[in-house]
């Protein structure tokens, strides 16, 4: 595990904010060299730390006016391998995110659609039909936001 | 309104955050100089409200996390606001979400371990107004993540 300092949360705080500042313009905010702020940012990259970008879109505008998210039971499980029902609900383009959970449910499933009418032709003719799918449990997205987390 | 080209960079963009301006307009096919007056204005639009570094929690040692599921007594007025205000506050709340449906709010957690979870429950989770009933899922994997719009 990686240990960070007070400047490495700083980045951290910053890069999560906008990750498209350069390293001359963060090296300038937090009082460090263009080189040495570079060195920090690709030791928080390759330690994994920054798993990655994410693009925040509003989905709304882009004629995404539905977000729902569904909690999947498998109806038949033994029968139907996970990695069947993993493969075939993750190639779905209306499926955003797929999480394997404990609990109630098997799996939780993100699914973005233009309107009711749409998610119900995603529900029906794409998510019904998966392999092995018992319960479906529906909540409509109204209000998300993230936070930073324990960055300190 | 957005056009083909528009929704090609988008496309890719979303694919590939992390691209800079002439990679982006190579793959979107498109002149640097229009591949950047189009991001700005899908910028200035509010289509495009920003590109965000994503941490890998279990790279800083949190192993755990979990999802509460949270129905609120709605005969308070002032439910939602108390709630999700003071939920805010606590440090290892990652997400708010609310909805229409069978559950009113979930909260995704994140904890160094079991014995810390227990600790963030008891102490943060559970002092949180107007709580009716709290169900715990615990995430076990995560399969596809990207969030990407079918454009």
């Amino acid at each position: 595990m990686i240990e960070l300092d007070t400047i490495d949360r700083q980045l951290l705080r910053e890069l999560i904010h906008d990750a498209t500042q350069s390293a001359s313009a963060l090296g300038r905010k937090l009082g460090l060299s263009q080189p040495a702020t570079w060195r920090r940012i690709k030791r928080l990259r390759d330690s994994g730390v920054i798993r990655g970008q994410r693009l925040d879109l509003d989905a709304e505008k882009l004629g995404f006016g539905v977000t729902v998210f569904l909690g999947v039971k498998l109806a038949t499980k033994g029968r139907v391998s996970l990695e069947d029902f993993e493969r075939a609900v993750s190639a779905i383009p209306e499926v955003q995110t797929v999480e394997h959970i404990l609990g109630l449910y098997d799996y939780r499933l993100r699914v973005v659609a233009r309107d009711i009418s749409d998610f119900e032709r995603v529900l029906r003719r794409r998510l019904m039909m998966l392999p092995g799918v018992g319960d479906i449990e529906a909540n409509v997205l109204l209000s998300e936001e993230r936070l930073p987390g324990p960055i300190g | 309104m957005l056009d083909d080209t528009d929704r090609r960079i988008l496309r890719h963009y979303q694919h590939d955050p992390a691209l800079s301006p002439a990679e982006l307009a190579e793959r979107a096919n498109v002149t640097t100089a229009t591949c950047a007056r189009r991001l700005d204005k899908l910028q200035a639009d509010g289509v495009i409200r920003g590109n965000h570094a994503v941490i890998d929690w279990h790279a800083l040692g949190y192993e755990v996390e979990v999802s509460l599921r949270v129905t609120l007594d709605k005969t308070q007025p002032r439910a939602f606001e108390d709630f999700t205000e003071q939920a805010r506050q606590i440090p290892e709340v990652v997400e708010i979400q609310s909805f229409l449906g069978r559950v009113d709010l979930r909260l995704s957690i994140i904890a160094r371990d079991m014995q810390h979870y227990q600790h963030i429950y008891r102490t943060a989770i559970l002092t949180l107004p107007h709580i009716a009933d709290i169900e715990a899922l615990m995430h076990v994997a995560r399969l596809k993540s990207d969030e990407v719009l079918p454009l």
